[in-house]
């Protein structure tokens, strides 16, 4: 018999009933939930008079539509501050632990999973939100939901999907300098498109990934939905164990053995097989930015846009239309566009590695005059240590302010908008028309990168400011 | 709760030949605010179709006198990427939409497509081409969508192509079932279930 993947170990020890020419029905051990995608689950809830079907598997956190400054006032936007007190008397009535605003644990509900060690190896996790995709990091099977499956989770712990097909993705190879996960994860969408991961479960795996940190291998993780996949993961190794060890609600003591045991089984076995396999090499990966209005639509910083010969014939139209949003020309060179803003933050790079390595590349320097910074933490946790490991300061003198945690302008539901017709440098995970705002225009980037670019007020190879 | 049942439809079109249409322009995110699944339908592809000013943009295709009352959406490929917002689907619905036809899904739009009673077609992508180069030719063409069969086919033309669906959501969205229903009657065999699961937390 052959072996298994870690994806069918996971999924099928999961599955309560598979229905012939239908879904699994599949039961999660870990539900987030947050502001936007759950009220009308929780009114279903109520219009069938039902209760929730275990609420400690369910941990709740406003994250979307919340404001990144002055979190200690009441919130002024009145729909934004109905869905956040929905929220409250939503998980009081039907008794789910909720981190409010505020709160040391409240945070972006894909940050504090981990960070609180509730996301583990092994576990089925779902969120109504595509980048639940993240806890994969961890060797577990995670991914976004509707709202219809947030009520069903509520309602049963179940959801009913078909088991995806599996694809495995091997970097091989050293990274470059100045090359972070991020680059990586840029570089395989434009490789493969948005749509390249549709209908598959991917594992991400090779040396390249192996030398990853976790929070690294999260924005991985974080980002597979951008290729259409229903989630990615990365089988647990040492570095997860260690990251996981002491975390508030990870097992602790003989409870932490018997995890551990069980969590070394979770891996791929050597003769499993994949319904699609590719490998890249991490040699052949450079510092990325985006330059269109899908995350597919990458380049290493130091090329140009594609000219129009260049792409497809059916796809040329498209293409056209996204450049014109972009105020961009076929062929045009990336490095010294002018750029006005810089976002850092959100579930993709939104933790505390990111903040330091944002902050080390503007230590001793000066935010260009003209471009406008928001340094978003992911959560209460990263803000409070930001601080003590003196982050705060470095970003001070630099000209940058660390603000409160939240979504902010990954997805601009809250007054976090960058104007109509400007560029903006986001560490964030979508560039589609309008998401950092109506009229707004975003380059996706590691960290490092939109460190050169604050700086320099100008896309600029990260390479050049280490 | 009951979803709107599918079983077959005859309408016009409304074509939009653009790939990669993502969730956020279905519907963005300023207004996913709502508790409520209601008034989705009012700010579908809100960007393209209205100014800032809050009047309708002639050239967008919702805009123009020949397809108002059109059941049917068809868009290019790889059609509702993005985000898992369930308001996406919400917002075709409530439009009014019964059906969309693409080349390609993204398959959490997909998912919640089918929650809403709004069934995803995907078709070939010649088939598609040529849907849009009947719409080009007569924006009153129509479309035959019958699900029993899993067959669509342009009424000018004859041209058909069948589609995939597996035979449970097919029942569903024949009979009007959701899933919540389903579940809810397998509790037991959850609870069961359950208990049998590795449980290290603390």
């Amino acid at each position: 018999m052959k072996g298994t993947t870690l994806f069918d170990k996971i999924w099928d020890s999961h599955v309560v009933k598979s229905i012939p020419d239908g879904p699994d029905v599949l039961f999660i051990e870990r539900h987030y939930i947050h502001e936007v995608t759950s009220p009308q689950a929780f009114e279903g809830l109520r219009e069938r008079g039902i209760k929730v079907f275990n609420p400690k598997r369910v941990i709740a956190t406003p994250d979307h539509n919340i404001p990144t400054k002055n979190q200690h006032l009441p919130i002024k936007e009145e729909l934004s501050r109905i869905q956040v007190e929905t929220l409250k008397n939503n998980c009081e009535e039907f008794g789910i632990t909720m981190y409010g605003l505020g709160h040391p644990l409240n945070g972006i509900v894909h940050v504090i999973g981990p960070e609180l060690g509730l996301t583990q190896p092994g576990m089925t996790i779902v969120c109504g939100d595509s980048h639940t995709s993240t806890h994969g990091a961890f060797g577990s099977i995670a991914f976004g939901i509707g709202t219809s499956e947030v009520e069903m989770t509520l309602a049963s712990q179940c959801i009913m999907q078909p088991k995806p097909k599996k694809m495995r993705i091997n970097i091989e190879g050293e990274l470059h300098k100045g090359v972070t996960s991020k680059d990586i994860i840029l570089y395989i969408i434009s490789k493969i498109t948005t749509g390249g991961g549709t209908g598959y479960f991917i594992e991400f795996a090779g040396s390249a990934i192996r030398s990853l940190s976790m929070e690294a291998r999260m924005t991985i993780c974080n980002m597979s939905i951008e290729m259409g996949a229903r989630g990615g993961m990365i089988a647990p190794d040492e570095k997860t164990f260690e990251y996981l060890k002491g975390r508030d609600f990870s097992p602790k003591g003989e409870q932490w053995e018997k995890a551990l045991e069980y969590w070394k089984t979770l891996r791929t076995d050597d003769d499993a097989e994949f319904d699609k396999e590719l490998t890249f090499d991490a040699n052949d990966i450079e510092p990325m930015i985006t330059y269109g209005t899908n995350p597919g639509m990458g380049e290493k910083i130091v090329g140009n846009i594609p000219a129009l010969d260049e792409v497809e014939e059916s796809s040329r139209t498209s293409f056209l239309k996204s450049l014109d949003y972009m105020g961009f020309q076929p062929g045009d060179k990336l490095e010294g566009k002018k750029i006005d803003y810089v976002f850092v933050g959100s579930c993709t790079n939104g933790r505390i590695e990111d903040l330091r390595m944002f902050a080390n590349a503007v230590k001793g320097r000066k935010k260009a005059d003209d471009v406008v910074a928001w340094i978003v933490p992911g959560s209460k946790k990263v803000e409070k240590q930001a601080i003590e490991e003196g982050i705060n300061d470095i970003l001070e003198e630099a000209g940058f302010e660390l603000r409160q945690p939240g979504c902010s302008a990954c997805l601009a539901m809250n007054e976090d908008k960058i104007p109509a017709g400007k560029y903006s440098v986001s560490t964030s995970n979508r560039n589609f028309e309008g998401r950092q705002g109506p009229g707004a225009r975003t380059m996706l980037a590691s960290p490092l990168t939109a460190a050169a670019a604050a700086i320099t007020g100008k896309l600029t190879d990260p390479r050049n400011i280490l | 709760m009951p979803i709107d049942k599918f079983t077959t439809l005859t309408s016009t079109m409304i074509p939009l030949p653009i790939e990669n249409v993502d969730t956020d322009q279905i519907i963005p995110a300023r207004f996913l605010k709502a508790t409520t699944k209601e008034g989705f339908g009012d700010n579908l592809f809100a960007d393209w179709r209205y100014n800032k000013d809050g009047s309708p943009k002639e050239d967008f295709v919702l805009n123009k006198p020949e397809f108002q009352g059109s059941k049917v959406l068809v868009a290019g490929k790889n059609f509702g990427s993005g985000s898992s917002r369930e308001h996406a689907a919400w917002a075709v619905h409530g439009y009014g939409l019964k059906a969309v036809v693409s080349s390609f899904f993204a398959d959490i739009f997909k998912n919640n497509a089918l929650n809403n009673g709004v069934l995803p077609v995907q078709v070939s992508e010649e088939f598609l081409q040529n849907i849009f180069a009947e719409i080009e030719n007569n924006p009153k063409t129509e479309i035959e969508i019958n699900l029993e069969k899993q067959t669509i086919t342009l009424k000018s033309t004859g041209e058909s192509e069948s589609f995939d669906i597996n035979s449970y959501k097919k029942d569903c969205m024949l009979n009007g079932f959701d899933d919540i229903d389903y579940l809810l009657n397998m509790k037991e065999e959850i609870v069961e279930f359950e208990k049998k699961l590795p449980n290290f937390t603390v």
